[in-house]
């Protein structure tokens, strides 16, 4: 039998069949109700953190404003399906998140003509003034907007088509799953595009993309068109999933900050950094918010210290590691992270069971200073549990920091290597 | 005959400096000319005024007879003029090829199109092939602009340039910051790839400029002082007086 | 006429409390290229340590103390963190502020809770400074207009006429330069941004008991004081200062407005009818699309006038 070799072509056959694979049978290896909602809100955070890392990794346009598109994608979706099903016309849900899509194109086309004059550190507050003017214009027209209550909907309007109404989970996962795919596809596609490749060159030195005959602006401006598209379709089948739209919540810029922030964890200098990031924001919002009250604390913590330590994210991470593992040079580095692994955990256990504690003296007081942390009593009056933490979590830290030393030498002597091999394989 | 660039009483002041003072040029199609002068003189403003990167505080600059003064740099890059930087300015994060292709992209047509593949467009990629050969970096196709070393850079920045099909082209001190080795191969190089345009470069080093030129242009305090063939600018009093009096020159000038 | 003046003078303080805050921004920016997400969680902490403080020794100690604390936190942050990231880029020194404000945010609503908190006035600032018509002036906003001219007047001196000033302005332009000529530059920026901190601090300390001190004050104060900065041009002192102005009367005298189009339309015979699908548009009166305003200039400054008014930096 002949060798497997890794070739470009093979390894995206891997990558889309892998991803279709992935999508098909999520649902079918994690069954409960729980993880068919988590799965869906994956399916169309990827699209939505997709077509955010279009601006920013893509493009170098850091949105503080992206819930305007998806927000407003939603708010498109919840305005047709009422029309449709008010009318009793015979418009498919399945086609709804275009309408989405659409809306957010349409959006994107003045709002972008203006964000896009400037660049740069600009273009963000530019990006936070037009989602604050948006909010505040949806907030003040409630009969248009659905005010306070927001506006609901119900997927399941109209007939069956062939059997599926859209009423159990999984069948609108189903649809999320296939929206994802092809989203995913044609966003990726987009970067293989004269326009995509323009975007990149505008992205590093916008003065050289003009100096070889292209508008920068114009660049930018139709990207951000392409990216309000999908984030339309992100936004409406967000809306469809929970079956209502609120003004106040969709267009939020705490909305807006989240998309900035899972997208950047993910990493947003390889493609699939955001699809990371997604499934970063979902695991978040539903699992780590029911696990600690501090949770928000501890996301704002991984997240200054990835942009410190790891501003690639988590995909520049993998990448790394799998460079050097093509490398064949990975297996030096098993012991030191396992060390590495083992010193973060101590240091976790002594600085979040500081946090839990002073988070449960200020909210949850009132049930006694008692706080169960890791299977053991703490109690939280008492000075002990503060000492025994800190002492955990110092003692973590300088381990970090020596196994981190260790770790970077180490990592710095095998790049060299590499690249020396290199040089000699150039000049052979 | 239509000049292919000319300049007419072009002026720039920067609040109330003024750099340049009335400079007046008129560039044959197809001439090499070699633009030098003491530092501060106003070179590389001038070129900044002829590119669109400034605009003129008044005076006209013409692109084959038409006014290119105060318009946008893309839209002078498009009507055939396109410029070399003196601080190297590439794509770093792309690869030698794409940023070659980034160059031909416009000049194809293809616009802002995001309906085709870059894969698929056989005129962009054999073009940015031919440009890859013709600047010798065929080795480093693949290579992120940001990692190649200075003197692939600069021949980079030159395949940039002329990736376009433009008929006008200004370099920028085009050998800054390379060894003699270096200057006499990219010489060769700028010769080949710009066979029957017009050239327009900023030098100091005066073999390079003596063994390039066709003309010569002297910018002194932000005026053109002289423009002639190199043995007439040689003789040129009031040139030999501002710039080309040390027996340095002379030298350098004598030895090609 | 009498709402006319104190109207004015309203908005003169609520804009100079903005420049206030828009002028450490456009300080920080123009010297170090960072913008800092974080300046307004600067100026919530202000009024929070204030309050905090206030409660045991007094206002008028913590008027000095609450920003030395906050300014310490700040340069703290830019020697820990900031520098560390500088070399990133733009983007991630921008991320890491905005990281630094919810970080700011969420320890703000833990030790202080999620509503607003009764920081108070001292009796000194309590009541009228005047009565015009029947309309009272307060002395607290007087005192914010006081604070304001004072703190910029002091700035301008410190850059003006003392050496660390110099250092720091040539630094603004030419900070390898001013390294090479032997200054510790980080150690300026250190003191820029530390300095930026506590000015924002000394503004929350002021107007945190003349306004609302709350969690949700660093943001709504956030977003207006970037227009600020965008209308008046990224890294215009003066220009941050007509913005500020501008904004902060126009959002006063917006506030207080009660007409609306259908109003103006009623004027001219013009009725608008409940069946109107732009009923509901047209009968919004001016006073609530005031939060809107500064966003609305905002783009159409960028419209017209995309360098600001008086911006001399093209991004």
């Amino acid at each position: 039998m002949r060798a497997f070799t890794m070739t470009a072509t093979r390894g995206r056959w891997l990558a889309w069949g892998g991803l279709a694979a992935v999508l098909v049978a999520a649902p079918l290896v994690f069954r409960s109700s729980l993880a068919l909602n988590m799965l869906s809100q994956m399916g169309y955070l990827i699209i939505i953190c997709l077509s955010y890392n279009l601006l920013l990794g893509q493009g170098g346009m850091l949105s503080f404003g992206h819930a305007v598109y998806t927000g407003l994608g939603g708010y498109a979706a919840v305005a047709a399906i009422g029309y449709v099903d008010g009318h009793g016309l015979a418009f498919p849900l399945a086609l709804m998140p275009l309408v989405g899509g659409a809306m957010g194109a349409l959006i994107a086309v003045p709002l972008g003509y203006v964000s896009t004059k400037k660049a740069g550190t600009t273009f963000a507050m530019i990006s936070l003034g037009i989602g604050e003017l948006v909010v505040a214009f949806a907030i003040m027209l409630p009969d248009l907007f659905g005010g306070d209550g927001g506006m609901s909907i119900n997927r399941t309007y109209g007939k069956p088509f062939w059997g599926i109404s859209f009423g159990p989970q999984i069948e609108l996962y189903y649809l999320i799953a296939v929206y994802c795919f092809v989203c995913t596809a044609l966003m990726y596609a987009f970067t293989a595009t004269p326009l995509g490749r323009m975007l990149n060159a505008v992205r590093d030195n916008p003065e050289r993309a003009q100096f070889v005959g292209y508008d920068t602006q114009l660049v930018r401006w139709y990207s951000f068109i392409v990216a309000g598209f999908f984030a339309g379709i992100g936004g409406a089948l967000a809306t469809i999933n929970f079956e209502i739209f609120n003004a106040a919540d969709a267009l939020s810029s705490m909305r807006s900050g989240a998309y900035l922030l899972f997208t950047f964890l993910g990493g947003v200098t390889f493609f699939f950094g955001p699809i990371i990031g997604a499934v970063l924001m979902v695991l978040s919002t539903v699992l780590l918010s029911e696990l600690t009250a501090a949770w928000l604390l501890y996301l704002g913590l991984v997240f200054v210290l990835m942009i410190m330590y790891a501003p690639g994210g988590v995909a520049s991470l993998v990448m790394m590691n799998v460079q050097m593992a093509r490398a064949g040079k990975l297996g030096r580095f098993v012991g030191l992270y396992g060390a590495l692994l083992l010193a973060c955990a101590v240091l976790l256990a002594g600085a979040s069971a500081l946090i839990e504690m002073v988070y449960h003296m200020q909210l949850s007081a009132a049930t006694g200073s008692e706080v169960k942390y890791l299977g053991m009593r703490l109690d939280a009056a008492t000075g002990a549990p503060w000492l025994g933490a800190a002492a955990v979590a110092l003692a973590g830290a300088w381990a970090v920091h020596r196994v981190g030393r260790r770790l970077a030498h180490a990592w710095g002597r095998a790049q060299e290597e590499i690249e020396a091999e290199l040089q000699r394989g150039g000049q052979a | 005959m239509t000049c292919a660039l000319e300049l007419r009483n072009l002026c720039k002041s920067f609040g109330r400096t003024e750099i340049i003072r009335g400079a007046n040029l008129a560039v044959q199609p197809g001439e090499r000319v070699a633009v030098i002068g003491p530092n501060g003189a106003g070179k590389s403003t001038l070129f900044n005024l002829i590119s669109g990167r400034l605009a003129p505080t008044s005076g006209e600059v013409l692109l084959n007879g038409t006014r290119i003064d105060g318009r946008k740099p893309f839209e002078i890059n498009r009507l055939g003029l396109s410029r070399s930087f003196q601080i190297t300015n590439i794509f770093p994060r792309l690869s030698v090829f794409e940023n070659l292709r980034c160059a031909v992209l416009w000049s194809m047509g293809h616009r802002y199109t995001f309906l085709r593949f870059l894969s698929g467009l056989h005129d962009v990629n054999a073009r940015a092939d031919e440009l890859l050969a013709q600047v010798g970096l065929s080795n480093k196709r693949d290579v992120q602009a940001v990692n190649l070393t200075y003197a692939e850079q600069r021949a980079l920045e030159i395949g940039i340039t002329i990736a376009g099909g433009a008929q006008v082209i200004l370099l920028d001190e085009p050998t800054a910051g390379m060894s003699t080795t270096e200057t006499a191969r990219f010489i060769e190089l700028i010769r080949q790839v710009t066979e029957g345009k017009t050239l327009l470069t900023v030098e100091h080093d005066m073999g390079v400029v003596f063994g390039l030129a066709d003309k010569i242009a002297v910018v002194v305090y932000g005026e053109v002082i002289a423009f002639d063939t190199p043995e007439a600018i040689r003789a040129n009093a009031r040139v030999q007086e501002a710039y080309l009096g040390s027996s340095v020159a002379e030298a350098q000038g004598g030895a090609h | 006429m009498e709402f006319f003046t104190i109207s004015l003078l309203n908005g003169l303080s609520y804009g100079l409390m903005l420049f206030m805050l828009s002028s450490g921004l456009t300080l920080i920016f123009s010297m170090m290229g960072v913008l800092n997400f974080a300046h307004a969680s600067f100026y919530m902490l202000g009024a929070y340590f204030a309050f905090a403080l206030s409660g045991r020794i007094g206002y008028w100690s913590a008027l000095f103390i609450a920003p030395v604390l906050v300014g310490l936190i700040g340069a703290a942050f830019e020697q820990l963190c900031l520098r560390r990231v500088h070399r990133f880029g733009n983007v991630p020194e921008l991320l890491i502020t905005f990281g630094l404000s919810y970080l700011v945010l969420e320890v703000v609503q833990l030790v202080w809770g999620r509503n607003v908190v009764p920081y108070g006035l001292p009796t000194q600032l309590q009541g009228p400074l005047f009565t015009l018509y029947g309309t009272q002036f307060p002395k607290s906003r007087a005192f914010i207009m006081l604070v304001a001219v004072l703190m910029l007047g002091a700035t301008w001196l410190v850059l003006q006429r003392t050496r660390i000033g110099l250092v720091i302005q040539a630094a603004l332009t030419h900070p390898e330069t001013v390294q090479a000529l032997g200054h510790n530059v980080p150690r300026v920026f250190m003191l820029v941004f530390g300095g930026g901190a506590a000015l924002a601090a000394l503004a929350g300390v002021v107007a945190g008991n003349t306004y609302v001190t709350e969690p949700a004050m660093a943001y709504a104060v956030g977003t207006i004081i970037f227009v600020v900065v965008v209308v008046g041009g990224m890294g215009s002192l003066a220009g941050a200062f007509l913005a500020s102005v501008l904004i902060g009367v126009v959002q006063t005298f917006a506030v207080a407005i009660d007409t609306s189009l259908a109003d103006l339309l009623a004027v001219v015979g013009v009725q608008v009818s409940s069946g109107n699908p732009l009923a509901q548009a047209l009968r919004l009166t001016v006073a609530q699309v005031a939060p809107m305003l500064p966003y609305l200039l905002m783009v159409l400054i960028l419209i017209f006038r995309p360098r600001g008014l008086m911006g001399t930096r093209e991004d």
